[in-house]
């Protein structure tokens, strides 16, 4: 079956005044129907902009400089504004970190809900208000029918939360992307938020791309995961085995470096130095600097990712020797 | 047990009032907030006490009147001995200079418009612990011992990133020669791989030094990584404080069990579980009783009547009737 979005070799560039800074660089994944798949990495590391690339939403000055979105086989990376606007909210869904800012704190929710699914759908007003109980129920809060005459400030911040997933749901999109959904959340609601957004692909087939910095909510939510760093695609697997058998040095650094609440670990594994600016990513494989296991070619040639075992890993270590040597 | 720091029926209320006028017009009382309520622990010398609880628990409020930033309304704190809100000013004072504090932001908590150097020799002046020469060649000292280069004295905090920021700050707070640190989400603003290195440094400073750490904290598993001991809060309470280990292989507490079960774990890919119930409630208007009942699967008449008295079980002192109830 062919991919719900599927992106290939995205490149996004913000252009300055001392030359073109590559934000994000040669990205390919693609997201099947009900899947959903996580995007990790630490700040700087173009997570975001990959979302708001795939829905056009980049802040000017930066623009998709080569590549290709492709949703349900229509292209949509180079579709007019007015189209695109159709687009998102209607097939596309988003929810972003901080609740608060994403709801008008002027209109109730009944009046954001009801307008939302008027704009994209052709329901009546009573359908949509119907429809607005059903979401709010979907999401988990209770007494949906009284709740929906309540202003965004009379929810705590798990309730927004799930407000906004019923919005981001109304017109029964086909994707979600929910960047940093549960960041903003106390970890006992951040469960419950994972929960609502799980259950979606479940139960209703919609596709979720997961955007985080954290890699137990990639463990709990996500079925593949992309791990990015400077603006590159380093991996991308299934999330067990990505979160199990790391391959990439980033990636195993990563994992050692987490503080794991079962165990007792003397040490926590340190990768030395920081993620690179955009203003000064080193040549060849962007790790490089800050990686043990360098050898010749990474501080020349950019690594291509390659399959390694049910992933695909962008590392010189991997992949035929003879691309090795 | 050898304590440094001894903690008794810690309170603290805000007055959140609104204005007289409006008392008057609307007719509404007073109206208070307790951010801590009787919370007592102590933190053994050389060790790290840690405070754990989601937003809105009194975390930082407690941590505030540890290190003498915030008066308490009633209740004690003792270090070494020396009662940190006492009356004898000379013995407050020099005890200062043995408590210092990191705070979450490296972006706000330096700064920007000093140096390197002035900002990590401030405490040295302040103390007058040495001076001239001395105070340059304690700072270079104190950067290497974080991390730095001592050549980074003469820089500006924007030259740096949140990881050396926070390196920064810890040397600050270390060249007083303190014995005790307030760490309040140290690693929080941070990166996974980078609050991986602040959280070794913190521990290799404190094998060196002999640091004593309060470390404040919502995320369960830099906790379990630091602390000898941890102590649970939930409203402004504790409700149950235990040793590291034991906490997380046999928490008491249904909130405990709560916390630790809704931590997302990288076992449990694919896995699926019950996510707990409910919010924080107001803490304006807290429940009567044990402020967990409401969220609370083992609630019983007692709950909702009585706030649970924390009670010894197996090296944990937990406030929870149901488990008070099953001991006895």
């Amino acid at each position: 079956m062919a991919p719900l979005l599927s992106v290939n070799n995205l490149v996004v560039e913000f252009p300055t005044r001392r030359g073109i800074l590559r934000a994000i660089d040669n990205v390919s994944f693609e997201i099947a129907r009900g899947e959903t798949l996580g995007v990790v990495g630490e700040s700087g590391a173009g997570k975001s902009l990959t979302g708001r690339a795939v829905i056009g939403l980049l802040q000017r000055p930066g623009r998709i400089a080569s590549g290709e979105v492709w949703l349900d086989g229509t292209r949509i990376d180079q579709m007019p504004a007015r189209e695109m606007r159709k687009i998102r909210g209607r097939r596309i869904g988003m929810i972003f970190q901080d609740p608060l800012t994403s709801l008008n704190p002027l209109y109730t929710v009944r009046r954001q809900l009801v307008e939302t699914i008027l704009t994209h759908t052709n329901a009546t007003v009573r359908e949509a208000e119907q429809k607005s109980v059903r979401l709010l129920d979907a999401v988990g809060i209770p007494a949906a029918e009284t709740r929906l005459d309540s202003f965004p400030h009379q929810f705590s911040g798990g309730m927004r939360q799930r407000v906004v997933i019923a919005l981001a749901l109304s017109a029964d999109p086909d994707l979600i992307i929910a960047d940093e959904p549960t960041t903003a959340l106390d970890v006992s609601v951040q469960a419950q938020v994972l929960d609502v957004l799980k259950t979606l692909g479940e139960e209703r087939g919609t596709a979720v791309l997961l955007i985080t910095h954290d890699m137990g909510v990639i463990a709990e939510a996500t079925d593949r995961v992309m791990v990015m760093y400077a603006g590159r695609r380093i991996e991308m697997g299934p999330s067990a085995d990505v979160i199990h058998a790391p391959k990439h040095p980033y990636t195993v650094g990563l994992m050692g470096a987490i503080p794991n609440p079962d165990a007792e670990a003397d040490r926590l594994t340190q990768i030395p130095g920081a993620m690179p600016s955009l203003k000064a990513i080193p040549p060849g494989c962007a790790f490089h600097p800050r990686c043990e296991r360098r050898f010749t070619p990474c501080d020349c040639t950019v690594p291509a990712p390659q399959p390694e075992g049910g992933s695909s890993v962008a590392c010189h270590l991997y992949g035929p020797a003879e691309a090795a040597a | 047990m050898n304590a440094l720091v001894t903690v008794e029926n810690l309170t603290r209320t805000f007055d959140v009032s609104k204005p007289w006028l409006n008392r008057v017009i609307e007719r509404s009382p007073r109206r208070r907030l307790t951010a801590a309520s009787n919370v007592s622990f102590e933190i053994e010398r050389g060790k790290t006490f840690a405070l754990v609880g989601e937003s809105g628990s009194g975390k930082s409020t407690i941590a505030k009147m540890i290190v003498g930033l915030l008066e308490p309304s009633s209740g004690t704190i003792r270090v070494d001995g020396t009662d940190v809100w006492g009356t004898d000013r000379a013995a407050t004072a020099k005890l200062r200079r043995r408590v210092q504090m990191i705070f979450q932001d490296p972006y706000a908590s330096l700064n920007a418009r000093w140096r390197v150097r002035d900002i990590v020799a401030e405490p040295i002046r302040t103390f007058a612990l040495l001076e001239g020469r001395a105070v340059d060649a304690r700072v270079a000292e104190l950067l290497t011992l974080v991390g730095l280069n001592p050549e980074d004295a003469t820089k500006f905090p924007h030259e740096f990133s949140g990881g050396q920021r926070q390196r920064i700050a810890i040397a600050r707070a270390l060249s007083s020669n303190p014995e005790f640190i307030v760490c309040d989400e140290p690693t929080s603003a941070l990166d996974v791989s980078v609050q991986a290195q602040i959280l070794n440094l913190m521990r290799d400073l404190q094998d060196k030094l002999g640091l004593t750490y309060l470390l404040i904290s919502h995320d369960l598993g830099v906790v379990r990584h630091m602390a000898a001991r941890i102590g649970v809060l939930y409203l402004g309470r504790i409700y149950e404080d235990a040793p590291a280990k034991t906490l997380f292989s046999t928490p008491k507490h249904p909130y405990t069990q709560m916390l630790l079960a809704a931590i997302p774990k990288l076992e449990r890919a694919t896995g699926r579980r019950k996510p707990l119930a409910g919010e924080i409630p107001n803490p304006i208007a807290p429940p009567p009783g044990c402020t967990f009942h409401p969220r609370c699967p083992r609630r019983f008449a007692p709950c909702e009547r009585d706030a649970p008295p924390p009670v010894r079980a197996g090296g944990h002192r937990v406030a929870c009737h149901a488990v008070a109830h099953e001991d006895a």
